[in-house]
């Protein structure tokens, strides 16, 4: 089987799409909730998941014959904290304020469902090339959704992106104001309320009957 | 073969641990020198800045041109150690008595950064509190005369976002800290109080509206540590 078959671009492609893991399975809510306030530390973590998954479905692919089928939860769970502790290390070692503004949500990647998930569900019974593919997508489609809800809520809550304030001095001298409430948590749950509506309401597949 | 044997899976469970516990342990020893050195430069950054110096690229090199000595105060006001400010070196550098006190020590040791901004002399005095929902610290940073301040630093681990956590707004919060006075009558009476009830002005700040609790954590921590060096306070600097 060729290394980009068709199967294996559904493999890589889907997460980002049709089963993307934040707004269909509806996973990863509570770190999509807390780190999305502005953008910067939205892109860490979502490149963060995304190495993190795709290295842990690979090991955890690798391994797959050989665990023992009754600890088999406890060493995917070694396996994901080992790696997590490392990026974490390594974020305090070379982007030291990104490590400061994450603070405890790296160290939680370990209990985001869309880790176990993919392990259990995917890496425990495909290849390892299968099993790389499947978390760079699924950590990508996990990424997309927090960059456009970490864009929305910097954008209308603090006037800014990246920090660089854009909403021009003007606006606010003729009366406009920031949405204080785009930065509470609860605003992040609407925005992926609405772009779940979105994307059922332009998929059919998506749609219960 | 039989991987649901007994011995299989505590066979395999310890080789897996041992193997993830070498593996983290050379992480962690590889990339110390590096995290430390973030850790310091950070805290060079936050003490620069009370002395609203911002921005800075090269902390360590705005340290060095600032910080003129780090002093450590007995009870009576009177230095007790002085030593050179931070220098780094290859080996995790010089420290500084100062810059070795951790939040916990503020009030047996009474560590004081002394600076010189453009000529003139600047003390700087470490912070630390709790907010709402955890740790505040910052740094102040008062004038020649020991009783003006010239700027604050505030920081926090886990206020609310937009409320509480607004006490690291430098034009919003902290801004307004500078020319207020510290002491009067021999106590510290530098204070934030509720958002619209400032009495005294010499004194007084606004508090943040919305995070109350955060206000007062910022105003419990000045009047606690400040008063730790009240006598050195108390004492008109002779330059």
């Amino acid at each position: 089987m060729s290394l980009f078959s068709k199967k294996n671009k559904e493999v890589f492609t889907a997460p980002l799409g049709k089963n993307n893991p934040v707004t269909v399975q509806v996973l990863g809510i509570c770190s999509a909730l807390a780190v999305t306030a502005q953008l910067k530390p939205a892109i860490v973590m979502g490149l963060s998941v995304t190495i993190i998954v795709a290295l842990s479905n690979l090991v955890i692919s690798l391994l797959r014959n050989t665990i023992p089928n009754r600890v088999r939860i406890i060493i995917q769970l070694v396996v994901v904290a080992a790696l997590v502790t490392i990026v974490s290390e390594v974020l305090k070692a070379f982007a030291y304020d990104v490590s400061v503004q994450l603070s405890v949500y790296i160290g939680l990647i370990i209990t985001n469902c869309i880790l176990m998930g993919r392990l259990e569900a995917f890496a425990m019974s495909n290849g390892p090339w299968e099993s790389l593919l499947d978390g760079l997508g699924n950590g990508l489609g996990y990424a997309k959704i927090l960059v456009i809800v970490a864009f929305l809520r910097e954008l209308f809550g603090s006037g800014c992106l990246f920090g660089y304030r854009v909403i021009p001095q003007w606006c606010y001298d003729h009366g406009y104001l920031d949405n204080g409430l785009m930065l509470m948590p609860p605003m992040a749950l609407i925005i992926v309320g609405c772009i779940i509506w979105w994307q059922r309401a332009h998929n059919k597949d998506l749609q219960e009957q | 073969m039989n991987t649901n044997k007994n011995s299989y899976t505590f066979i395999y469970a310890s080789i897996v641990v041992i193997i993830v516990a070498f593996l983290l342990a050379f992480v962690s020893s590889a990339l110390h020198s590096r995290q430390q050195k973030n850790i310091d430069l950070d805290k060079m950054k936050q003490v620069l800045a009370s002395l609203n110096v911002r921005n800075v690229k090269d902390a360590e090199a705005a340290y060095k041109q600032y910080i003129v000595s780090e002093q450590l105060l007995s009870a009576d006001g009177s230095v007790a150690t002085s030593t050179q400010p931070y220098q780094m070196g290859e080996k995790g550098g010089d420290k500084g008595c100062a810059f070795l006190c951790t939040t916990a020590d503020i009030l047996d040791k009474r560590p004081v950064f002394v600076a010189s901004v453009d000529g003139q002399t600047k003390y700087v005095f470490p912070l630390y509190g709790n907010g709402l929902w955890g740790p505040i610290w910052g740094y102040v940073s008062l004038n020649a005369d020991r009783q003006t301040v010239y700027g604050v630093y505030f920081s926090h681990a886990s206020e609310t976002p937009g409320l509480g956590a607004e006490i690291t707004n430098y034009e919003k919060f902290q801004v307004p800290f500078g020319g207020k006075h510290v002491m009067k009558d021999g106590s510290v009476a530098l204070s934030v109080v509720k958002n619209g009830n400032v009495k005294d002005a010499e004194f007084e700040i606004n508090g943040l509206s919305g995070a109350t609790f955060t206000s007062k954590g910022v105003s419990d921590m000045l009047q606690k540590d400040l008063s730790a060096y009240a006598a050195f306070l108390g004492v008109e600097s002779n330059q």
